[in-house]
């Protein structure tokens, strides 16, 4: 029922409506409310439409799973009473459509299900300790990404120096760098070479250093091409040459009011930046030997613990989705072009 | 008109020096990939524990790893792996959007509201994450990565010819052919299909440039060829444990990978602005 009623609306929600129209100031107003409510309304409801779509693919995924769970549990001994038992205990023997409420059920209240492979809850691997490392770790990447981008899209949009060349030549060779092969480089210069940071010991400041550039460098070449484009776009626009005749410095006209506009692109990246770095953790712990969310990750794979897999993935894409409708919906506001719609 | 006679006959715009670089490295990418043994006579596999772990030397151009296998004959070897599973997997990936974009875009509108609702689902994993939930179900291997990022590569393509598509249907010329030509599938192969491809080639070449990316990251992750396979993600995975002694065995394979993607971007970046200068005019 549920189903039904999401599908038709979420169908719906794609169709653009025309512009509000009000011959009244106070009708403009209201009638922008009014758009902007539909619009939030219609972004929300097709975010719940794409997660809830994603979660019940992740369920057949994994009932339809080759291999037996109850096998897996039973270890050595098997007897058709301790296999009743098994499944009675875990619930293997409900009906199809009660498991599948019953999953979804555990999701909504954060509960990702039981690892048969590695005995566990599928929270116990993934949401710990690990969480909080990768949390850290692509904290402190995004960060440093969006800083670097910002300042070297500042300093040299609009330039056609070498000292610019160099830097945009710079940004086309780390976006196009695996970031495992970063990793190294960074690992043989900075830790092995120079001495300066280590890569297993040091403070959990210093542990992070590395590895988090790692992850920041591709994403800040990418953004840094981004905003440099936007910024130079704006500032061939007229009100540019208007703030120009009005006296203000070209660094002054660009941090002021280019940057503002070149952000408006950017912003549209944030999911599918955040999205890349949790699958970026998934290398780079990997390179520098990090425990995390990323770590498990791999393990999970080689062991075919198909339900932690799908966990990290679901995680990933509740975070993509999530990040993706809040950015339209700020649109509205961050955005003066949506009020004039 | 002030166009002088030297200016009317110069090309648009030359081709310039960053273009001919990357054709030039890609060509020579092109016969490692075909015939290995004419730019890296020894043998990939050949062992040699007296030499291992030997920094780079005339002989050996990028050193010899731990078990004194010469680095520069893999990586030129490791052309043919990468490269085939990069292009493979970007043409499944194009094959399967191309497909289903299509039937959405000439389709009724529930199929076409389905697919393009089931493209939004897949693309709201990250790619690589899809591609790992494929690989926990196949294992690793060659084939399993070709597969795993060809079909997570697929909602990319797919959304595009859908939009080009539905664009184009209702053009003035496929309603006539739809007139003169009886079958529908007629008029969608020999009129629509040419015309909603539109930036797609241009899409795959870049697309080529991640997939080689992404098929380095999984197996570096021991997820695509196994070995001794000298494929650069893997090289690299091996490499990772001697690093303390020896940075070439894992630098070169990574810079050729590196080069690989900048020459692949460029071209791809080329070829879109040419594109789209091509549809303003």
């Amino acid at each position: 029922m549920v189903v039904q009623s999401d599908l038709a609306e979420a169908g719906i929600a794609i169709e653009r409506d025309p512009p509000p129209m009000g011959t009244t100031a106070a009708g403009r107003r209201s009638a922008l409310w009014r758009f902007r409510a539909r619009y939030v309304a219609e972004k929300i409801l097709s975010a719940v439409f794409v997660l809830w779509a994603a979660v019940t693919l992740s369920f057949f995924s994994i009932h339809f799973a080759p291999g037996d769970p109850v096998t897996l549990l039973m270890g050595e001994v098997e007897t058709p009473e301790l296999r009743a038992a098994v499944e009675e205990a875990w619930g293997l023997n409900r009906p199809f459509h009660e498991q599948y409420l019953s999953y979804l059920g555990n999701l909504l209240h954060g509960d990702f299900g039981f690892s048969f492979a590695q005995n566990k809850p599928v929270n116990d691997i993934l949401f710990g300790p690990q969480l909080m490392a990768s949390a850290q770790l692509t904290a402190f990447a995004l960060v440093a990404a969006l800083v670097i981008a910002v300042v070297l899209a500042v300093l040299t949009a609009g330039r056609r120096g070498f000292v610019s060349k160099a830097i945009q030549l710079g940004e086309l060779v780390f976006a196009s760098m695996p970031s495992f092969w970063l990793g190294i480089v960074l690992i043989t210069i900075f830790a092995f070479n120079l001495g300066w940071l280590p890569v297993t010991s040091g403070t959990n400041l210093q542990k992070l250093i590395l590895p988090g550039l790692t992850l920041a460098l591709p994403l800040a070449a990418v953004l840094g091409q981004v905003i440099r484009e936007g910024i130079e776009r704006s500032l061939e626009q007229p009100y540019s040459v208007t703030a120009l005749a009005r006296g203000i410095g070209p660094t002054r006209l660009k941090y002021a009011h280019a940057l503002r506009h070149s952000l408006l692109p950017a912003t549209t990246l944030a999911g599918w930046a955040v999205g890349g770095m949790l699958t970026g953790t998934v290398v780079v712990e990997q390179v520098f030997g990090r425990s995390g969310i990323g770590q498990a990750t791999v393990a999970a794979v080689t062991l075919q613990d198909i339900p932690v897999v799908l966990a990290v993935a679901m995680l990933a894409a509740f975070i993509y989705v999530g990040v993706n409708t809040l950015v339209d919906i700020l649109y509205l506001w961050i955005d003066p072009r949506m009020r004039t719609r | 008109m002030s166009i002088s006679l030297t200016e009317a006959f110069r090309p648009a715009r030359p081709l310039r020096w960053d273009i001919i670089l990357s054709l030039a490295f890609l060509a020579l990418l092109a016969i490692a990939a075909l015939f290995p043994w004419l730019i890296a006579p020894r043998d990939p596999l050949q062992t040699d524990f007296g030499n291992a772990l030997m920094p780079p030397s005339l002989e050996h151009f990028f050193g010899t790893d731990k078990l004194g296998r010469d680095v520069y004959t893999r990586t030129v070897y490791g052309a043919r792996y990468s490269l085939f599973i990069g292009v493979l997997s970007t043409v499944l990936g194009v094959g399967l959007g191309v497909l289903f974009g299509l039937i959405a875009g000439v389709s009724n509108r529930l199929t076409n509201e389905g697919i393009s609702r089931f493209f939004d689902v897949v693309g709201a994993f990250p790619d690589l994450l899809f591609a790992l939930v494929l690989i926990t179900f196949t294992g690793p291997g060659t084939w399993n990565l070709i597969f795993a990022i060809g079909i997570a590569s697929a909602p990319r393509y797919g959304r595009v010819v859908r939009a080009e598509t539905l664009a184009i249907r209702e053009s003035e010329f496929v309603q006539q052919a739809k007139l003169s030509i009886a079958s529908h599938a007629k008029v969608v192969i020999r009129h629509v299909l040419p015309n909603a491809l539109g930036t797609v080639p241009v899409l795959a070449t870049l697309g080529i440039g991640s997939a080689i990316l992404g098929a380095a990251g999984l197996s570096y992750l021991g997820f695509g060829p196994q070995q001794p396979i000298p494929e650069w993600g893997s090289m690299l995975s091996e490499a990772r444990g001697d690093l303390r002694v020896a940075w070439w065995s894992g630098f070169f394979p990574g810079l050729v990978i590196t080069l690989t993607v900048i020459s692949v971007t460029l071209v791809g970046r080329y070829l879109q602005r040419r594109f789209e200068r091509r549809s303003v005019s």
